[in-house]
Parts: C-alpha cells; sequence; structure tokens
C-alpha cells in the first residue's frame, strides 16, 4: 500500500465543504462552540478564499425576502417554491431558511459585500426575490467572516484534504475520512456530529463541449457528487434524486440570464419560430396547475424552448439589443442623459458575466458582440445535481420544531442518520436557497448540531482495523498505478486499469444516452434507464480499477465514484417515478404526462450500508396550511 | 478560456512553500515545475476559468486564452484586483477595446466581524440564530401564523 502517515485529528463537530452552507455553519457553529466549549473543524478539498461554487463571484442574490420592510413573507417563498418545482418541495425547510435568510443578506452587507442601493438607500431588486450586487469578491468575505468566527472560537481549518468517506456505526456517524491532495497523508477525523455540506454534482452527464471547454460547466467541475455519496454510503434516506437542473443560459460559455429576464426585461425567441413563451402558450395547459400559475416553472419555460429547438426553429435568441433600447428610450430627447443610461446599462451588462461568468464575456468579445447592438445566442445547458437552485436532489433532514409537520425526528437538518447534519446542495427537497439561503441553512444546522452535541453528544466510536480497510482501498487507485505502471509502453492503456479521465467519459456516456443528456435531447425511458443501470452496474464494479499516478488523480479518481453514485441514484428515481412531472429538465417518453393522482409526492430512497441493497418508496408532500 | 502562464513574468513565487496559484485554484490543477520554476495548468481541460489565479498571480504572469473548441481567437478579459476594486479590460478580436471598473467590498480586508456588529444572545434552544433578530431587523424570528 502506498506510504501515507496517518493522521486522525479528534473534535466535537467536523464540518465538511467550503462553499456558502459550509460557510455558514462554521460562522454560526463558532458562535456557540465558544460559549459551550465545543471544538469544530473545518475540511475543505481547497482553498476557504475561492472554493465551492461561488469562487468565481456571482453578481446577485437570489433569495432575499423583504421581510422587515413587508415586501413578502416566508409563506410567500413557500407559494413560490412549490409552483416552481411542480407542487414538490419540502415545505417546511423552504419556510425555515425563507424566516432566517434575509439576517444572512444583513451579515454579508456588514461584512463588506457591496449590494445595489437606490437613490432612497433601499435594496436594488434584480426580480422580486433578487438583489444586485458588486460580487467579484463575494466568497472572500463570506469566507472571512467564518474564518474570523473559527480562529475566534479555537477551531480548526483543514485545506486541500479531500473526503471520501463517512465512518458511521449502527446508523451513527462517528467521524469521516479521506487525504492531503499535497502530501502523504490519510486524514481520520473523528466527531460527535457532522456537517455536510459539500456542494452538488457537475460532470456526471456529457457536457455540449468536451474539448477543451470540457470544464466550462454552468456549475463548476469541482462539484463533484461528494455530499450525494457521502450522505448514501452512510446510510441516510435521499430524496428528490430525479430533480436535476438544466439551466438555459448564453450559449456555450453559459453566461448568466436573470439580469437580462428580470432585469433589462428582455425576451428570448428562437429564430424560426418567435417568442416561444408566445407562440406556445397553450402547451402550458398541459402542466396544468402549475402551467397556469405565474411565475410560470423554470422548467416548463426550458420546456416551451425545448420544443422550438427539436422543431428545428433554433437557434434561441435573448433580444439583448431591444431590451437595452427600451430601457434607453425614455431618455431619447435628452442626448447627453441618453448617452448617459446607455453607457450605465453597458456596464451593467458586462459586469454581470465578469463578476460570475469571465468566459462568456471573452466569448462576446471574441465574437464582437456588443449586446446594445445585436441579440445573442441561448442554448440548455447539460443537467446539474444542485438542490440549492432549480433542482432538488439531496439528503431528507429533520425539519424545524415549530412547524407540525410528519417530517421531525431529530435536530433540525440531521438526516436519518443520527449525528449527521446536511446543508446547501447536500439537503434535499428545499430549492432556491441560491448562495444566501445555503449560507442560513449551513447556519441553522450549525446550531443545530452544537446543540446536539451538547445534549446527546457521546465519543466517538471508530474502530481502526476497518479504517485500516478504508485506507487500503482509498488508496488501491496509487497502489494500481505502481503496480502495473511499468507492464505497457504507453502507461495510460493497460489492462490493469483506466485512467480517471477515460473512467469520467465512460460514465457520462452511460448518463447521457441512457438518462436523458444532451445528445437525447434530455428524453429517457424505461427501457432505456433499464439498460442504462446494467451498464452503471459493470460501471460501479470497475470503479475501484481506476489509477492515479499522484494525488491529483487520486482526488480525480474518488470524485468520479462520487459522480458514480450520484448518477445511479438519479436513474432509480428517474425509472421509480412513472410519469414526467419536470419535461424540461427531463422527459419519460413512456409516461409523458404529468399524473397529480398518483405522483404528487416525494420519491425518497436509501442504500442500506449493511446489505448493499437500495430501497426505494414514496413520501408524502406536506402542505403548510393557510398558504 | 483555461489559465495559462506567461514564461518571462512567471517566478515561480520564489522563497514561498507553493505558488500563489496553487494555493488558490478551487480545482487543484496549477503546478509548479521545480527545476524551471515556472508554474502551469495540468489539466486545461478540467478549467472553469474562474481566472482566481489569474486575480492572485502577484506578477500578473496569467491570464486567460479563451476555449479552443468555442471561442473565436483574439479576445481577452483581463483583471487587475485591487483591495477594494477591480479593473477590466475587454479586448475584442476586432482590436476594439472596452475598460470596467467594479467595487469589489465596502470593509478593509480580513475585517469582516462574525456577528456584523448586531446584538447576540445565549439560548442555545430559541430557533432565534447568534444574531438573531436584531440582523432581521425584527423583533422576533418569524413563526408561522396559526
Amino acid at each position: 500500500m502506498a506510504n501515507f502517515e496517518t493522521v486522525v485529528v479528534n473534535t466535537d463537530l467536523l464540518i465538511v465543504g467550503g462553499g456558502f452552507a459550509a460557510c455558514g455553519a462554521a460562522t454560526e457553529a463558532a458562535y456557540w462552540a465558544k460559549k459551550k466549549g465545543v471544538k469544530v473543524t473545518l475540511v475543505d478539498k481547497a482553498a476557504l478564499d475561492r472554493s465551492g461554487a461561488v469562487a468565481m463571484g456571482l453578481s446577485a442574490i437570489n433569495q432575499y425576502i423583504g421581510i422587515k420592510d413587508g415586501e413578502n413573507t416566508a409563506e410567500d417563498y413557500v407559494r413560490y417554491v412549490r409552483q416552481d418545482l411542480m407542487g414538490i418541495s419540502r415545505e417546511d425547510l423552504v419556510y425555515n431558511i425563507a424566516r432566517h435568510v434575509d439576517s444572512t443578506v444583513h451579515l454579508f452587507e456588514k461584512w463588506g459585500l457591496r449590494i445595489w442601493l437606490d437613490e432612497n438607500g433601499k435594496y436594488v431588486h434584480e426580480g422580486r426575490w433578487q438583489l444586485m450586487i458588486n460580487g467579484e469578491s463575494y466568497k472572500i468575505i463570506i469566507a472571512e467572516a467564518a474564518k474570523n468566527a473559527m480562529k475566534d472560537a479555537g477551531g480548526e481549518i483543514y485545506e486541500r484534504v479531500f473526503i471520501v468517506e463517512p465512518i458511521v456505526e449502527n446508523n451513527k456517524i462517528q467521524g469521516a475520512v479521506g487525504f492531503s491532495v499535497r502530501e502523504d497523508k490519510f486524514y481520520v477525523f473523528k466527531a460527535k456530529a457532522v456537517i455536510c455540506a459539500m456542494g452538488g454534482a457537475v460532470h456526471v452527464f456529457r457536457p455540449r463541449s468536451v474539448g477543451e471547454g470540457f470544464g466550462r460547466s454552468w456549475y463548476p467541475p469541482f462539484n463533484t457528487g461528494s455530499s450525494a455519496y457521502f450522505t448514501i454510503r452512510a446510510g441516510a434516506e435521499m430524496t428528490c434524486q430525479e430533480v436535476r437542473f438544466i439551466p438555459v443560459r448564453f450559449k456555450d460559455a453559459y453566461g448568466p440570464v436573470g439580469a437580462w429576464f428580470l432585469l433589462f426585461k428582455s425576451r428570448a425567441i428562437s429564430a424560426g419560430g418567435g417568442e416561444y413563451m408566445v407562440v406556445r402558450k397553450d402547451e402550458l395547459n398541459n402542466w396544468a396547475p402549475y402551467g397556469l400559475a405565474k411565475p410560470i416553472p423554470a422548467n416548463l419555460r426550458n420546456y416551451l424552448g425545448q420544443l422550438d429547438v427539436d422543431a428545428g426553429l433554433g437557434p434561441l435568441y435573448m433580444e439583448t439589443h431591444e431590451a437595452i433600447a427600451k430601457l434607453a428610450e425614455q431618455y431619447k430627447d435628452d442626448p447627453k442623459a441618453f448617452k448617459k443610461k446607455m453607457k450605465e446599462l453597458e456596464a451593467e451588462a458586462w459586469e454581470d458575466f465578469l463578476d460570475m461568468t469571465i468566459s462568456q464575456a471573452i466569448l462576446w468579445a471574441a465574437q464582437n458582440i456588443k449586446p446594445e447592438e445585436e441579440h445573442s445566442e441561448i442554448a440548455a445547458c447539460e443537467p446539474y445535481f444542485i438542490g440549492s437552485h432549480s433542482g432538488a436532489s439531496g439528503a431528507w433532514v429533520s425539519g424545524p420544531e415549530d412547524l407540525d409537520t410528519p417530517y421531525k425526528w431529530g435536530y433540525v437538518n440531521m438526516t436519518t442518520v443520527e449525528g449527521l447534519f446536511a446543508a446547501g446542495d447536500a439537503s434535499g427537497a428545499s430549492s432556491h436557497k441560491f448562495s444566501s439561503g445555503s449560507h442560513a441553512e449551513g447556519r441553522i444546522a450549525g446550531k443545530s448540531a452544537i446543540k446536539y452535541i451538547v445534549e446527546k453528544g457521546t465519543e466517538p466510536q471508530v474502530d481502526m482495523a476497518k479504517v485500516e480497510k478504508m485506507k487500503e482501498r482509498i488508496l488501491r487507485p496509487l497502489d494500481l498505478w505502481n503496480q502495473h505502471c511499468n507492464e505497457t509502453t504507453d502507461p495510460e492503456v493497460n489492462p490493469n486499469y483506466i485512467m480517471p479521465r477515460q473512467y469520467l467519459h465512460r460514465l457520462q456516456k452511460i448518463m447521457d444516452e441512457y438518462a436523458g443528456g444532451v445528445s437525447m435531447s434530455f428524453k429517457t425511458s424505461k427501457y432505456l434507464l433499464e439498460r442504462g443501470l446494467e451498464l452503471m452496474k459493470l460501471l460501479q464494479e470497475d470503479s475501484e480499477k481506476q489509477a492515479a499516478r499522484n494525488h491529483h488523480e487520486l482526488m480525480r479518481a474518488w470524485e468520479n465514484i462520487h459522480r458514480t453514485w450520484q448518477g445511479e441514484a438519479h436513474m432509480r428515481a428517474i425509472l421509480f417515478r412513472e410519469e414526467t412531472r419536470w419535461p424540461g429538465y427531463y422527459f419519460r417518453t413512456d409516461t409523458p404526462k404529468m399524473d397529480e393522482q398518483n405522483w404528487r409526492c416525494f420519491v425518497n430512497m436509501r442504500w442500506d450500508p449493511n446489505t448493499g441493497e437500495w430501497s426505494i418508496f414514496k413520501k408524502d408532500v406536506w402542505t403548510m396550511p393557510g398558504v | 478560456m483555461p489559465s495559462y502562464v506567461m514564461v518571462e513574468k512567471c517566478d515561480g513565487c520564489k522563497g514561498q512553500d507553493k505558488t500563489a496559484c496553487m494555493y488558490i485554484c478551487p480545482n487543484d490543477l496549477m503546478v509548479l515545475d521545480k527545476d524551471k520554476m515556472k508554474a502551469y495548468n495540468r489539466d486545461p481541460q478540467m478549467c472553469w476559468e474562474c481566472a482566481c489565479c489569474v486575480k492572485i498571480c502577484p506578477q500578473q504572469a496569467m491570464d486567460l486564452r479563451g476555449y479552443a473548441d468555442f471561442i473565436p481567437m483574439g479576445a481577452s478579459a483581463t483583471p487587475l484586483r485591487g483591495s477594494q476594486d477591480i479593473m477590466w479590460t475587454v479586448k475584442f478580436r476586432d482590436g476594439s477595446i472596452k475598460r470596467f471598473k467594479f467595487p469589489t467590498r465596502t470593509t478593509a480586508e480580513g475585517t469582516a466581524d462574525p456577528t456584523g456588529g448586531f446584538p447576540t444572545h445565549d439560548d442555545l434552544n430559541s430557533i432565534a440564530l447568534a444574531t438573531e433578530p436584531a440582523s432581521l431587523g425584527l423583533s422576533a424570528v418569524p413563526t408561522p401564523k396559526k
């Protein structure tokens, strides 16, 4: 076995992940930990300043309720999410995040995030829930508060340590294991409670760009399904594994469209069919009641555009020039004011990209596109797993204590595994949290986990013999390489192993062709899924035949295994749900209609760590009374 | 646009245990070639083009070149990041140039107070998080109407 030193770290609360949910958890947990004499440790596979989905920055905060100014209530947000997710959401969790999220946003502002203000000192809204920000340093600021809180509480932060596997005994979390991606060190974290916040999953499906632009996914390629893997392998009940998200964005570089749709009020058209949301309006009747209420769910908006693409009426375009002209129109009689307004709109449009999708700015510049002069192509991206946005996949967590729901078995945001909490993309069925809501949910989980430790925490029981076996399995890709790499003239082509990149291509090919990826126009069926699952079984068997030359490739190999489990859970859930409910995200051609009577329910599932068997079942949707 | 390193400008962050780009890359892509004392992107296909490396490079030795498989050549978007703002130079394929300057934060680096200066409380059993209800701007955390 590769010669890695085993480093044991004892802590009370372990936070795995480094993005917004993890930073929220650290900030809040550290406050309570200091008061109660509890130790908090955070482990990030990258550097906290720029890790997670907000690494590049963001140009908007997408969840702000505005409760203090009477703009909206938390109940309004519950209605919005219910509608956008076609009736399937954990309304208690959505409510809980919504009632706390404004305080997160107010903290962000105090920490130094520049939220746009109007002439009256009020936040500038992009849309009903969205605020415009100058967000290039958004992650740095949020990480800074987390680091300061951890320092004050005597907590520890480990960077560049990749967490692979949970340690669980008798359905109770005991810690986690992983390895340094820079040193020959294998880490064993022993903890009384663990918060899982390792983001969603990208590159499970084949992306549209398969050359150099392979990494230009909309959600970042370093979201690798680690949350899903960690919670599934711990034996936690999972939910909404079928609810993937496919955003429609500016084509290829995937620049944001929110400001164009919401702030600039731009129209989207297909070149051959016109304004598809108007032309194909009648289609929405087939998806009542959700298709007939406003705002029209994101997946249905996708779907109407997709119908034009399938009919050969594309490309799709965002009518940027028309939108800017309209906005500047009121200044047309005053050339000076007109010029000023145009300049302002131009800067806003470019900042939108430069803050969060620099490649889109480069793509526009490379195609000589000036948005005020001509329209710009949009397209559906590839499928992603992102429970914090319009997807919903994640662990099934206990709800807030003060709501009368059937979803309470412990501390809020605790999974069905005792002591294991989830937040952000890791917790399911509470969509539309985005950056601010994920942070708020992290804070909720952070406080809840400390409360659990204070009231029920017991010393972690870790069987080091079992850990040694895990270590052997985790380091195996290095051993495979060392044993066999000299047996062929090209060490990348070897009958004893495959390299992580080739393994990833194999996973993506299965997901794309059998589970409704880009090349299948997001369509799949029972038959395709059944065949796909047969291929997945062979892939799963080969997953431990990946070879790694170094620490970096060892991480790649394990990221791939994490993605594979997310992919398999996804296929199983789509197969189980015998209807089509989110047609713009995936379409079951053998069950092409929505079936409210039988399928307005959650699809939950669990992998049993003792038997290795999956079970999959329905759970009722609880509707918030009077909302 | 994977990141690339200019040979003439990169000094391998001399005298430090790791380069700035290695430290910051969220996808663990930057590596220092210790023989040449130059950094490089080991897997451009996995680059998200977040430009965290470009922004942090003390030598301004890094930039992005548009993804070869769909971005026509000749354009660039180059940041110059300060402590409170960022300046962008966007160069078009046709040679035209646009410059933008955007603020990045309102406070001094490192000063974020986790409580935001809001009053805090001691009740671990309350639904109110550490800085609530003050940070909500309300007298209490909202609860459902009975």
